[in-house]
């Protein structure tokens, strides 16, 4: 459906429709989403911007990237979002240009 | 000075040391938290293994969430402030390559007395391995693995709760150990 994303800060999930021109009836926002690690390797993505509904929360982000990743399944059950450089669980209701992080499993030390 | 992020809270050095940044300079923070009013200096420097489960670690190579780790790593240490009357606190962390038996890592802290400064130098090295957004790759002679820090799982854990499916998936070594696809084709052979 969309093209692999590159190094860049390519726009995935765009609608057909295109609705983020139609703002008063679907405003969207800009949210761009940071690969670490293994995460990284998975996607072969360091880094790219998702176009969301308004009022999306990062589980709905998480969501999407699933569906474009898959294989990010892989580490789904064992890491977690950092929602503008702060952990932040799921449920976080996203605004527009936040930066959402996706964070394996850490292994600092 | 080389550092990619350098932040300082407070009485507080944080760096994060580029690649290019060779050998962590041991003195350098020892130096800092040097104080006359301190009747300690505790430290601790993590190093790196040349054997994982009786593999040949070739090579370590660390990453990081720079902007993050050097945000967490100035809230650990004033975290640690809070908890313990510590004078000044000193921590670095290296990225890039980092040979075997060199300190990827180095706390330092000083108080009056010692178990406040060790109290202290032992909260953040806990808290770098359970919450700061950095990264080591092993790379075997036969494959690489992203590696995993328990203190890491565990909280993960306790935050998440236990939803079956992802209890699995984040306890122990099913997660943890794993050769990556393009590096080996010889997937756990090798011991």
């Amino acid at each position: 459906m969309t093209e692999e994303p590159k190094d860049t800060c390519d726009v995935i999930g765009s609608q057909k429709t295109n609705p983020s021109r139609d703002k008063d009836l679907a405003p969207y926002i800009k949210i761009k989403v940071l690969f670490f690690a293994r995460a990284r390797d998975l996607t072969g993505s360091t880094e790219l911007c998702l176009e969301m509904p308004d009022g999306s929360t990062a589980r709905d982000c998480m969501n999407k990237l699933l569906i474009e990743f898959p294989n990010l399944r892989e580490i789904y059950n064992s890491m977690v979002l950092a929602l503008n450089e702060e952990y932040a669980p799921e449920s976080t209701i996203l605004r527009n240009k936040d930066e959402l992080a996706i964070i394996p499993p850490i292994s600092g030390g | 000075m080389a550092e990619e992020e350098k932040v300082e809270a407070e009485e507080d050095l944080i760096e994060i040391l580029e690649p290019s940044s060779g050998p962590i300079d041991l003195a350098r923070y020892v130096d800092y938290v040097r104080d006359p009013a301190a009747g300690a200096i505790a430290t601790f420097e993590g190093t790196t293994r040349d054997t994982f489960e009786g593999k040949r670690v070739v090579e370590l190579r660390y990453e990081a969430y720079v902007p993050m780790a050097a945000r967490r790593l100035a809230a650990v240490c004033a975290e640690a402030r809070a908890a313990w009357p510590v004078l000044r606190v000193a921590v670095a962390h290296r990225l890039g390559t980092v040979g075997v038996g060199e300190a990827s890592v180095f706390v330092a802290a000083s108080a009056v007395h010692r178990a406040e400064a060790m109290a202290a130098c032992r909260y953040v090295i806990d808290e770098v391995k359970a919450s700061v957004p950095i990264w080591k790759k092993e790379v075997y002679e036969n494959g690489e693995v992203w590696k995993e820090n328990r203190e890491f799982l565990e909280r993960r854990e306790a935050a998440v709760g236990s939803v079956p499916e992802r209890k699995e998936a984040a306890c122990c070594c099913g997660s943890k150990v794993r050769v990556d696809e393009a590096a080996t084709d010889g997937k756990n052979s090798a011991v």
